[in-house]
C-alpha cells in the first residue's frame, strides 16, 4: 500500500498507509491525522481537507483543475497557495507512494 | 396547541400533495419531524403547490440536499430572485423589500470576492486571540447567576453569552451590547413573530443599526488598527474600499449569522443533555468529549431549519423535474434526521463515530464561514459551565420560536446546581 506522509505545522509527521484508489482525505481521516476533518465525507463540498502538496510531488498529483468546484472552495481557504489541493480530490495511486503533503495551520 | 396536535395524529392521512411543512406553528410546537419523516420515506423531493409563501419544493434527504447545496450554478442564492429563506423579500410590501447587500444572498463572482475578504476575519487564527477575553467574560456572567432557583436560561445565559461574544468580536460599546441582540432579532423578524409590529418598524430599526455602525466605522478607520472585526475591516485594503452599504451588509451578516444560531445551540445543549442524562454523565466523566458534544448539539439542534435556493435552469432531482424559476427549500433539519446517512439520527450521542457529519452548516460555496468560530465559542462557554455547575437542570417546558427558519427557544426554565 502506498505510504502518505502528512507534515504538521509544528514539524511532526504522520506516516500512514493508504488504500489504492482511495484519496488523501480518506488516508488522513482513517488514521486520525490531526487537522484534517473532511466534514463533507469527500464530496468536494466543505474544504476541510485542504493540504499543500510539496513541490517535488506536485507534478504527480497535478494542480487544481481551473473552474472546478475544488478551485471554488479553495479560494476561501486560509492561506491558499499554488500547491493547495483538497485531499478528497487527490486519488491515491502507486505513483504517489511516499508523497509528502503539509497540513495547514487551520481550516474552516 | 390543539390544531397542530390534531394534524400530527393525521400526518399519515394528509394527501401527499397537501403536505405543507412551511407552517411556522409546526416548528413552534415541535411537531414538524413526523412530517419530514413521511416526506423522506414517501416523496423526498416534494412539491407543495400552494402555501403562504407560494409554491415550493421541499428537499428532505441528506444526499439530495447535498446535491442542491453544491450546485450553485443551477441553484441561486441571489436576493433579487428571492434570496435564502422561504419568505421572499417582496412579501414585505413596497418600501420594505430592501435588502442590505450580503454575500450569503449573492452568487459568484460577487459572492466569492466578498467571502474571500471576510473569511480570514473569522478564521481559526482570530478567535485564538480573543479566546482569553471570551473565557473571562463568560466566567463573569456565569458567576453572577443565582443558583438553586428557577431562572430562564435563554435570557440570562444564552442571550447574555452570545451578546457578550459578539460585543467582544466587534469591540462594541459594552453598555450598549444588547442593541446587537435586538438588531439581529429584528433583521430576521417578521411581523407575526412578535419581535416587530410591522415591516416599517423593522426598516426603521435597521436604519438605526446602520447609523450606529457608521459611527463606529468612522471612529476606527481614524484610529490605530486593533484586533476587533470592525477595525480589521476598516483597515484591511480589501474591505476598506468596500462601498459603505456592502460593508454594512457584511457586518450585519456576521452579527445575524452568529447570533440566533449560537444562542440556540447554547440552549439546545442544555435541553439535549437533560433529555439524555446518560450522555450528560459521559461528558462529566470525560471532558475530552467536549468538541464532539458540540458538533452533536449543532446537528441535533440544527439552528437553521432550512436554506432556500431559486432554480435558474431546469434540473432533475430525485426523479422530479424542477423548473427554472422554482423555489427550492433544503430542509437541513430533515437531512440531519436521515437514517440512511446518520446512524440513529434521533438519538443524541455525544461520542458518535462521526459527529462532524451533519448539514447544519450547509455545504458548498456558502457553507458557514463562521463554523469554527461557532464551535470554539460554544466549547469555551461549555467548558466554563462545566467548571461551575454539577447540573443545569431543566425544570419546565421550553417555549419555542415561531419560525420555519430559525429553530430555537424563547424561554427555557432551569435550575443551577453548583459544584460542591
Ligand atoms: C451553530 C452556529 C451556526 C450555524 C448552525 C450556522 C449555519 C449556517 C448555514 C446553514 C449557512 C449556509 C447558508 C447558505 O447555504 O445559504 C451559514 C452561512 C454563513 N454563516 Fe453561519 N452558522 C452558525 C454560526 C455562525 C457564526 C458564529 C457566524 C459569524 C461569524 C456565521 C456567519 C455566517 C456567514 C457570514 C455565512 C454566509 C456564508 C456564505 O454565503 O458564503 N455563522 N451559516
Ligand atoms: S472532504 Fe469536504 S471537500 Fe474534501
Amino acid at each position: 500500500m502506498p505510504e502518505v506522509i502528512f507534515k504538521q505545522p509544528d514539524g511532526t509527521t504522520n506516516v500512514v498507509e493508504a488504500d489504492l484508489g482511495s484519496n488523501l482525505r480518506e488516508a488522513a481521516v482513517q488514521n486520525d491525522v490531526p487537522g484534517i476533518d473532511g466534514d463533507c465525507g469527500g464530496a468536494c463540498a466543505c474544504a476541510t481537507c485542504h493540504v499543500y502538496v510539496t513541490p517535488e510531488w506536485i507534478g504527480k498529483t497535478g494542480t487544481v483543475e481551473p473552474d472546478s468546484m475544488e478551485e471554488s472552495l479553495l479560494q476561501f481557504a486560509d492561506d491558499c497557495r499554488d500547491n493547495s489541493r483538497l485531499g478528497c480530490q487527490v486519488e491515491v495511486t502507486e505513483a504517489l507512494d511516499g508523497i509528502v503533503v503539509e497540513v495547514p495551520l487551520g481550516q474552516h | 396547541m390543539s390544531t397542530a396536535a390534531a394534524e400530527v395524529n393525521d400526518v399519515n392521512s394528509i394527501p401527499l400533495d397537501e403536505m405543507n411543512v412551511s407552517n411556522p406553528a409546526l416548528f413552534q410546537q415541535n411537531v414538524i419531524e413526523p412530517y419530514f419523516d413521511r416526506l423522506r420515506a414517501e416523496d423526498p423531493v416534494h412539491y407543495c403547490p400552494d402555501s403562504a409563501y407560494g409554491p415550493y419544493w421541499s428537499v428532505t434527504r441528506y444526499k439530495d440536499i447535498m446535491e442542491v447545496d453544491i450546485n450553485h450554478k443551477v441553484f441561486s442564492s441571489k436576493s433579487s430572485l428571492g434570496g435564502i429563506t422561504i419568505a421572499d423579500p417582496k412579501d414585505r410590501g413596497p418600501g420594505n423589500d430592501f435588502e442590505l447587500p450580503m454575500f450569503i444572498a449573492m452568487d459568484p463572482p460577487k459572492h466569492d470576492e466578498q467571502r474571500k475578504v471576510v473569511s480570514p476575519i473569522v478564521g481559526p487564527g482570530n478567535l485564538a486571540k480573543m479566546e482569553d477575553t471570551i473565557r473571562e467574560r463568560a466566567g463573569e456572567i456565569l458567576d453572577s447567576l443565582p443558583v438553586g432557583e428557577d431562572i430562564d436560561w435563554v435570557d440570562l445565559v444564552s442571550i447574555e453569552l452570545t451578546t457578550m461574544t459578539l460585543a467582544t468580536l466587534f469591540d462594541f460599546p459594552w453598555e450598549d451590547r444588547r442593541k446587537l441582540t435586538r438588531w439581529s432579532d429584528v433583521a430576521t423578524a417578521t411581523p407575526e413573530s412578535g419581535i416587530v409590529e410591522s415591516w416599517d418598524q423593522r426598516r426603521e430599526e435597521l436604519f438605526e443599526c446602520a447609523n450606529y455602525f457608521k459611527t463606529l466605522w468612522d471612529e476606527r478607520i481614524n484610529a490605530e488598527p486593533k484586533n476587533d472585526l470592525i477595525s480589521m475591516m476598516a483597515h484591511s485594503p480589501a474591505t476598506r474600499d468596500m462601498p459603505y452599504m456592502e460593508f454594512l451588509g457584511n457586518l450585519v451578516l456576521l452579527i445575524v449569522g452568529g447570533n440566533d444560531t449560537t444562542r440556540n445551540s447554547i440552549s439546545g445543549a442544555v435541553l439535549a443533555l437533560n433529555e439524555n442524562p446518560d450522555e450528560y454523565q459521559k461528558l462529566i466523566d470525560d471532558p475530552s468529549l467536549m468538541p464532539s458534544m458540540i458538533s452533536e448539539v449543532i446537528r441535533w439542534q440544527t439552528p437553521l431549519a432550512h436554506m432556500r435556493r431559486t432554480a435558474v435552469a431546469d434540473y432533475e432531482l430525485g426523479g422530479k423535474q424542477i423548473k427554472s424559476g422554482d423555489k427550492v427549500i433544503m430542509w437541513y433539519l430533515s437531512g440531519n434526521r436521515d437514517d440512511t446517512e446518520i446512524d440513529r439520527p434521533y438519538d443524541f450521542i455525544i461520542d458518535r463515530e462521526n459527529p462532524r457529519k451533519h448539514l447544519a452548516f450547509g455545504f458548498g460555496i456558502h457553507r458557514c464561514v463562521g463554523n469554527r468560530l461557532a464551535e470554539q465559542q460554544l466549547r469555551i462557554i461549555w467548558e466554563e459551565i462545566m467548571k461551575r455547575f454539577s447540573r443545569v437542570e431543566v425544570v419546565g417546558e421550553p417555549e419555542r420560536v415561531f419560525s420555519n427558519f430559525v429553530r430555537g427557544y424563547k424561554t427555557l426554565p432551569v435550575r443551577l446546581h453548583p459544584k460542591t
